[in-house]
């Protein structure tokens, strides 16, 4: 954490900065300073798409992106609500799929996200096309040992 | 040589033809891939920007299968979990903590160093080579805009393959199918990846600008290795027309099917055909096969 | 023998965990020990006298002091018995303090340790033989090696005292960087306008020999007698002959095949040369790897008009030997610059700003030379790429410096400067033209330096943008900046006309290589190490090399200079004295019993061993053995750990004596 000395490379090259509610390497100086809650509740975190530019650009070596990482797991765990909720809503029902096949369900997946979030009209114009090019199948495909997904589902969810 | 095979979730599905034309083409080349026998997701990026153990032990599950399989290297085409893959690995060999962690996880001790590969590297180490000892097709009026993304070259201490800033391997292997490559700006650039459904605004701002580099330096074609991208620069075009009402479509092809085409095989076959976005050269090339 | 110990008290420094009077009353027991006393300062008037007063009324011959370490008051002490009648190598010191006092807090314990401490050095003193010193001649003549800024000062500095200086520069002319800079800071006077009489004074200097084309290939010998070879390239051009008129490179038709290097590549220079027209000395040079000459045997067009007959194709390097009494390093910097670097470099490149492809991305000596009255354009700032003035330029500090995935930790120090004086020379030449500063911090420190950079700011109106650059890419013959003002903490981008890179000094090429011909050590980015970074900066580790100039750390004109004219004082300091006394902690060779496998050569840092022939009584060579040049020795101890048929002795650390201090455990 001491490494970053503040010169804003990594928010220079950021492709969803312009997006932000504030810069990434804010997030970093309001961690540095002991402002955590600031930090966990800054949308930033949550828009990083994770494109690891920041990482490999960082004159100190600091690895932003991991670092982005640890703050959304944190902001999970505390239970700071997160402004960007879509995105996480999104995460979830995809874990949600691989939870309970072992592999990414689309159906599955477009269906709870759009029960979460209600937004039901978006991407209305791109599955029928996915459809009718044979790439949605409308069955998942399951793995044989879902039991162990599961299991490792399970062992990682607990509190730390 | 044989390589074990990660397909990953998106070649099972949005990425069909991605797998297609890849199993097409090593097959011609003869090169031949052993999948990994009930292999999962890697986690992707939903994995390990929420919880990092569980996105460590779902990458780390498809080695261990690979190592109780028996194979010495994977085949993984997709840069999502390419990149998944090499990190996690790299991770339980530099902390012995987090190695202790997921091997609990997944009751394994993991003894073997399994090689992960891209799907440049894959051709780079045994195709060139035989991609132009079995050219069929005359290419040379393509010219493509070789699109890395965010996940195939970086971070480079790991990936350790190309160049994170001004890779050229793809170029190689374009070159090598008799198709021409330009130099332009984006190729490393994010096009949003993840982004692809919550925050659909962004993926197309971002896909739309890479797009539009491309056109700018004479680019006819881009040509991806990654089942994400691909999805938002191809699928997403027409969200990008209704909010750019002048954007022209503009072809995205997978790397494997231009090599495909290369090799004298017909769109249909490599699942071409599914893509949003039409490939317009198709007609003329398909024409013109006879040259083998 | 006789010998006195005296245990010292450090204040409470040794006697707070040492019980200093016990110390004392059991050496007193020890055989050959005649008085043994503790006192709370012996390195005190008092305490030196104390020690004086017991020599001559106990009648020493030897003594042992029980004190801090030897590198504080072994001088000390030594004087003290020297004044008392005493060689100063019968005096031992036991480490009290730092080997003992400070490391522990038992009393018990540690006042038992200082008893062996003592009776270790006892026995080892009893063994000492009285030493006399190493009495060396010095040669009075100096190498500067580098021909910049710093290489004259210190050659006229040195000059000026009176004593000889041989001048090495690699390069057809000296000058070094000063030469191709436009104005400096923080008084925008004209660099060549202050540097050429300088270079002039070199040149008529009836006491400097200027050997320029010319490189240090091998240095032997040791402070006060270096013998220095130098490899004087071939110029293919009679020194003697040349008037310096010109024709030869008016004449010569090769015209766009090498880069003008001193122009930093931005022009080309005909095959036959002189760098810049002010080049001292004014004598051009042929570049074989562009003459066609030396391709086809043909042309020869410079020999038939030059009418002084100076062309001279056969010509060859030369070398040549000069004797001198001390060297001073001046080599200075180079750029980094942000090229694609191979594997092994020890630096990477920039592929974020383009890897160097970019034509108007360009670094702050090229900058240098297009704002110069001088240079290619003639002082008009204008685009390499297609010569328009750009209206937009977008400066960007601590490229490669300060920057560890590059490979640069470090300051480069100069640069928020002359990239504050760049900005300003651009405002002033293109008015309305934009000038645009990334930076990480300014650092200012120097005299009107601070107030030079808020004359750019509120004067000049250069926009300082903090923050560093991620990116740069060409769109429409624009080049695109992306930064980031962290001040801000919004998004800035540039579409500039042309970047300026303030990319970091470097040591020149060799740097490594000529250290390790001289015997220097450098750090691990081949900056030359002072021996004490507060009290000896001027002084390499090795007796008689001093450093000046950017070849030591980054360093702007007065700084250089500066330590120039300190390098030269420590030369002149040097040659006060007709001889050198040197500390005979020597090594010899037993040469009855000496192998000759020589693994002592191969180890001896310093090169002190040689080859020696014996003869027997008719005069017939009948082995070689080792021999140790008392001159270079340091009495390191390297070689006596190595030999194998032990036949090497350190005079003052013998075997014997060792294994005395050993076996007294």
């Amino acid at each position: 954490m001491s490494l970053c000395y503040q010169c804003g490379k990594c928010s220079a090259g950021c492709p969803v900065r312009y997006y932000m509610d504030i810069a990434p390497n804010k997030v970093v100086r309001l961690i540095q300073l002991g402002y955590y809650e600031e930090a966990l509740k800054s949308e930033t975190p949550w828009l990083c798409a994770g494109c690891l530019t920041c990482s490999v650009r960082c004159p100190k070596e600091f690895d932003l992106a991991k670092f982005m990482d640890a703050v959304r797991e944190i902001a999970i765990e505390k239970g700071v609500e997160v402004k960007q909720e879509n995105i996480l809503k999104f995460h979830k029902a995809f874990l949600d799929q691989i939870k309970n096949h072992g592999r990414s369900y689309e159906v599955g997946l477009v269906a709870e996200y759009k029960m979460k979030t209600l937004d039901l009209f978006q991407d209305v114009d791109s599955a029928p096309g996915m459809f009718l090019k044979g790439k949605l199948d409308l069955l998942p495909h399951n793995i044989k040992n879902r039991k162990e997904i599961k299991s490792i589902f399970k062992k990682t969810s607990g509190k730390k | 040589m044989k390589y074990g095979y990660f397909p990953g979730c998106s070649l099972t599905s949005s990425a069909k033809e991605y797998d297609i034309s890849l199993r097409k083409v090593i097959d011609k080349l003869g090169i031949s891939f052993d999948e990994i026998n009930d292999w999962s997701c890697c986690g992707a990026t939903s994995a390990h920007v929420t919880n990092h153990k569980l996105s460590t032990a779902l990458a780390m599950r498809n080695i261990m299968l690979a190592e109780q399989q028996g194979l010495d290297n994977i085949i993984a085409p997709c840069a999502a979990c390419y990149n998944r893959l090499i990190i996690s690995q790299n991770e339980i060999g530099k902390h012995s903590g987090i190695r202790k962690e997921t091997e609990d996880l997944l009751s394994v001790k993991f003894k073997k160093d399994i090689k992960v590969f891209n799907i440049l590297e894959l051709f780079l180490k045994s195709g060139i080579n035989k991609i132009i000892e079995n050219r069929k097709r005359e290419l040379s009026e393509l010219k493509a805009a070789c699109y890395y993304g965010c996940l195939l070259v970086r971070p480079a201490a790991i990936t350790k393959f190309d160049d994170a800033e001004e890779p050229e391997s793809m170029e190689k292997i374009i070159e090598a199918t008799g198709a021409g490559a330009v130099d332009w700006n984006y190729k490393t650039e994010c096009c949003g990846a993840a982004h692809s459904i919550a925050r659909r605004d962004i993926v197309v701002d971002l896909s739309k600008k890479i797009l539009d580099d491309a056109i700018t330096h004479g680019a006819n074609v881009m040509v991806v290795a990654c089942p994400m991208c691909h999805t938002n620069l191809d699928m997403r075009q027409r969200a990008m027309k209704r909010k750019y009402p002048d954007h022209k479509e503009f072809p995205v092809l997978y790397l494997t099917e231009l090599i495909g085409l290369s090799l004298g095989m017909d769109e249909k076959e490599l699942g071409i055909d599914l893509h949003y976005t039409n490939f317009k050269y198709a007609d003329t090339l398909l024409n013109n096969s006879a040259k083998g | 023998m006789k010998i006195g110990v005296f245990i010292c008290h450090c204040g409470e420094n040794i006697s707070s965990t040492v019980d200093c009077p016990r110390v004392a009353d059991v050496c007193r027991g020890y055989s050959g020990v005649e008085y043994s006393v503790d006192y709370k300062y012996m390195c005190s008037d008092p305490g030196q006298n104390l020690i004086k007063n017991a020599i001559h009324k106990y009648d020493l011959d030897a003594i042992v002091v029980g004190s801090c370490s030897p590198h504080m008051h072994e001088r000390t002490f030594r004087n003290a018995a020297v004044s008392a009648g005493i060689n100063p190598f019968m005096v031992e010191i036991a480490n009290l303090r730092e080997h003992c006092s400070w490391v522990h807090d038992d009393i018990e314990a540690s006042s038992r340790k200082a008893i062996e401490l003592m009776r270790m050095a006892i026995e080892k003193v009893k063994r000492d033989k009285p030493l006399t010193k190493i009495k060396v001649p010095v040669t009075k003549r100096v190498l500067v090696i580098g021909g910049g800024i710093a290489g004259i000062q210190a050659a006229l500095d040195t000059a000026n005292a009176g004593y000889e200086v041989v001048l090495v520069e690699k390069e057809p002319s000296i000058g070094g960087h000063m030469s191709q800079l436009s104005e400096t800071f923080p008084t925008l006077d004209c660099s060549q306008c202050i540097l050429t009489p300088r270079m002039v004074e070199v040149h008529q200097h009836p006491k400097i020999k200027l050997m320029t084309y010319s490189e240090v290939e091998r240095v032997e010998g040791f402070i006060g007698n270096f013998k220095v070879t130098i490899k004087k390239k071939a110029r293919h051009i009679n020194e003697d002959k040349c008037s310096g008129c010109g024709m030869c490179i008016t004449k010569c038709p090769i015209k766009k095949k090498a880069y003008n290097s001193f122009e930093e590549d931005l022009a080309f220079r005909p095959a036959v040369y002189v760098p810049f027209p002010q080049a001292i000395p004014n004598i051009p040079v042929i570049d074989e790897t562009v003459c066609t000459y030396y391709k086809t045997g043909k042309c020869g067009m410079c020999l038939k008009v030059c009418d002084r007959e100076a062309i001279d194709f056969a010509q060859k390097d030369t070398m040549h030997v000069a004797d001198v009494g001390a060297i001073i390093v001046a080599t200075g910097f180079k750029l980094y610059n942000i090229e694609k670097k191979s594997g092994d470099s020890k630096y990477k490149g920039y592929g974020e700003y383009g890897y160097g492809k970019y034509r108007d991305v360009i670094d702050g000596l090229q900058f240098e030379r297009i704002a110069s009255a001088s240079g290619p354009t003639s002082g008009e700032i204008k685009r390499p790429s297609d010569g328009r003035v750009p209206k937009k330029i977008a400066f960007i500090q601590c490229v490669g410096s300060r920057d560890d995935s590059k490979g640069i930790s470090y300051c480069s120090k100069i640069c928020c400067m002359y990239t504050a004086k760049q900005a300003m020379l651009y405002r002033h030449k293109v008015h309305d033209g934009e000038a645009y500063i990334f930076y990480m911090d300014i650092r200012a420190g120097g005299k009107m330096y601070e107030e030079f950079v808020r004359r750019a700011i509120e004067e000049d109106k250069v926009k300082y943008i903090r923050g560093r650059v991620s990116r740069i890419y060409e769109e429409d013959g624009k080049y695109i900046v992306k930064g980031e003002d962290t001040l801000a903490g919004m998004p800035v981008e540039i579409d500039a006309d042309m970047v300026v890179l303030a990319t970091a000094m470097i040591p020149q090429d060799g740097a490594e290589s000529l250290a390790r011909t001289i015997g220097i050590p450098y750090d691990k980015y081949g900056f030359f190490n002072e021996a004490h970074p507060k009290l000896r900066p001027v002084e390499s580790t090795t007796a008689g090399v001093f450093l000046a100039g950017a070849c030591q750390s980054p360093k702007d004109i007065p700084e250089s200079v500066s330590m120039a004219s300190a390098a030269a004082s420590k030369a002149i300091i040097l040659f006060a004295n007709d001889t050198l006394e040197r500390e005979p902690v020597v090594a010899k060779v037993n040469e009855d019993i000496c192998a000759g496998c020589f693994y002592c050569m191969k180890v001896c840092p310093y090169g002190a061993v040689e080859v020696k022939d014996v003869k027997d009584m008719n005069g017939i060579v009948y082995k070689e053995v080792a021999y140790i040049n008392q001159g270079v020795c340091q009495g390191c101890g390297t070689c006596t750990a190595t030999c194998l048929s032990k036949s090497i002795e350190l005079a003052g650390f013998n075997n014997e004596e060792i294994f005395a201090e050993i076996a007294a455990l």
